[in-house]
């Protein structure tokens, strides 16, 4: 019975957003439950999981329903006014922003944790670091031997994500494309697309040819992580929370939560307990890298 | 008495029906997931120019939509994964129904039909861990994930289908076929070459074509050891390159595709070309078994 009625206090909230899905997200309603949606950036997914779960633990009344789909997915959604919070593995672009304001919304950003993209390759490559233009050459396919970049003379094996992966879409414009909005720069078609991460993560264990990218929180001890430099003549920087905290390394990126005007209520006690110091600590169990401690 | 005629009478109506509409829907059925691919299919068709659809590269983010790499990369899997285990699947068949003695046929049997139980996501695993390092040692390969280690793990679980049919296939042939041979003072290898094989073609053709429907149907192995680079798998050392089939595109992207999107309506057009592609192989294959029936089957009359 009990169970019953807290299921049905969760309709109500639900039946009404999917009734008035134009209406901004206001306050939710006082009552027994709250319940927040979280739709957005598939990077995030599992984080905004974890978030969600470790604090309906602390706080029972507060139920949060968390959705993958993209970021793009995520800020639409919130510019439609069908969810309170969207997770977002980039900023908002112009045009978000301008038709979220065409419609009565003051989109605010809030950084909720940072994430590195790490170069890997096999623990018997001798390759230490890249510089990223040479990473962007291999991954067009313009370098296609390991000799070339100072190695053994073996072919280059490239390990990419699939198409749809948020990362595979930022690892081409920040390093295959170098951040050149102008470039048309594409993955070389001989890359390996491979469907997960823990199967880029077998192939550059097993293969000396291979190399990879991923999140840092995807890497296991059997890969290598490479040092990535700016340029040529800039030092190399291995990939760790101090280095992304202080921007050295190049291939990282803030992740986002997105609200709707700045968040009150339970929202707003939600977002603070994420970038609290439990919230952080899930951060960095999942692989990610915590936001410095305020 | 009567009553009781009149109920079997019900009965036997009601079952009838019952099996008429099995039937029915059954065929039905088809005729609705072809409509539903065209429908969600065509729309493509309008919005992506068929000189791209027809090109040679496929990066569906960037509204590149040429998938001749991944037909080929389909059909590349597939012939090779019947060529190697038609032989070994045939040969096998041939073993149990026509050499080894019943004891061990009972317990060939039921063992090689377990293989087709082992998930694919399994033999996939398997395939990812060991085979696809040894295709990588043995052949020299950059990578093991390749065409040919797609090849190997397709044809082991077309084997089951392929080895199971084909062995009922040799068990129907009536047992005068081989006295008769046997009679005339053939060999073994004679009755079993020139008259029970030639007699069950028709059932061998439909284990081989269940087999391919299999191999090209088959999308989590394939995903998972070939590697998905959707690059025209044609030259000398296309099995050895990796290649990204209809299925493992199709599995991998529509995930995350927008509803009713050009990319979504595309994905839908591979779909529909996969179909017509089992849909021709079929076809080809019931024909001849066809032609075999009216042809063939009074040359042992005669």
């Amino acid at each position: 019975m009990e169970r019953r009625r807290s299921q049905r206090y969760l309709l109500i909230p639900l039946l009404f957003f999917l009734l008035a899905r134009c209406a901004p997200a206001g306050p939710p309603a006082p009552g027994t439950s709250i319940s927040i949606t979280n739709v957005g950036s598939d990077t995030m997914v599992n984080l905004a999981l974890a978030w969600a779960e470790a604090y309906n633990d602390l706080h029972p009344e507060v139920s949060i329903s968390v959705t993958g789909g993209g970021s793009g997915t995520g800020i639409a959604a919130l510019i439609n006014g069908s969810t309170h919070i969207a997770n977002a593995s980039r900023e908002m672009m112009e045009e978000e922003i301008s038709e979220a304001r065409a419609r009565g919304i003051e989109p605010i950003a809030h950084v909720v944790a940072l994430d590195a993209i790490a170069v890997v390759v096999n623990p018997h490559n001798p390759v230490d670091g890249l510089s990223i233009p040479q990473i962007s050459d291999v991954y067009t396919g313009q370098i296609v031997n390991w000799r070339q970049l100072g190695g053994e003379n073996r072919p280059i094996v490239l390990a990419s994500r699939e198409s749809n992966s948020g990362t595979y879409v930022y690892f081409l414009e920040t390093v295959v494309r170098q951040n050149d909005p102008d470039s048309s720069a594409l993955f070389s078609p001989d890359a390996l697309l491979l469907p997960s991460s823990e199967i880029i993560g077998l192939e550059v264990a097993t293969n000396p040819n291979a190399i990879g990218y991923d999140g840092l929180g995807y890497v296991t001890p059997e890969q290598k992580t490479l040092g990535v430099a700016v340029n040529l003549a800039s030092p190399f920087v291995a990939p760790t929370i101090e280095t992304v905290r202080d921007g050295t390394y190049p291939i990282a990126r803030p992740l986002y939560m997105y609200t709707a005007g700045e968040p009150t209520g339970a929202i707003k006690e939600y977002l603070d307990w994420i970038v609290s110091e439990d919230g952080q600590r899930i951060v960095a169990e999942l692989g990610f890298v915590p936001l410095s401690a305020s | 008495m009567p009553k009781k005629t009149r109920d079997l009478n019900w009965r036997e109506f009601f079952i009838e029906q019952l099996i008429r509409v099995m039937g029915v829907s059954a065929i039905a059925l088809v005729l609705l997931i072809f409509l539903f691919l065209v429908r969600e299919g065509v729309p493509g068709l309008f919005e992506v120019p068929l000189s791209n659809l027809l090109g040679q590269r496929w990066y569906p983010t960037f509204g590149i939509y040429g998938f001749l790499p991944l037909i080929l990369g389909s059909l590349l899997v597939t012939i090779g994964a019947i060529a190697l285990s038609l032989p070994l699947g045939l040969a096998a068949a041939i073993f149990m129904r026509e050499i080894a003695p019943n004891s061990v046929r009972e317990v060939l049997k039921p063992s090689i039909e377990i293989i087709a139980g082992i998930p694919s996501v399994v033999i996939g695993f398997i395939g990812i861990q060991v085979v696809s390092p040894l295709v990588r040692q043995f052949s020299g390969a950059p990578t093991g994930l390749t065409a040919l280690t797609g090849v190997l793990l397709l044809a082991y679980m077309a084997l089951p289908t392929i080895i199971s049919i084909a062995e009922d296939a040799l068990d129907a042939i009536p047992d005068s076929y081989r006295h008769a041979a046997y009679a005339l003072s053939a060999t073994q290898w004679q009755t079993i070459w020139r008259v029970v094989l030639p007699a069950a073609r028709p059932g061998i053709i439909t284990a081989v074509m269940l087999g391919v429907g299999r191999a090209i149907g088959e999308t989590m192995t394939v995903m998972m050891v070939t590697g998905n680079a959707a690059r025209i798998p044609l030259g000398l050392d296309a099995f050895l390159r990796p290649v990204r089939t209809m299925t493992a595109t199709i599995a991998a992207e529509m995930g995350e595709v927008a509803r009713g999107s050009t990319h979504y309506h595309v994905l839908f057009v591979v779909g529909l070309a996969l179909f017509v592609l089992t849909f021709v192989i079929n076809l080809a294959a019931a024909l001849s078994i066809f032609r075999e029936r009216r042809g063939g089957g009074g040359r042992f009359l005669a």
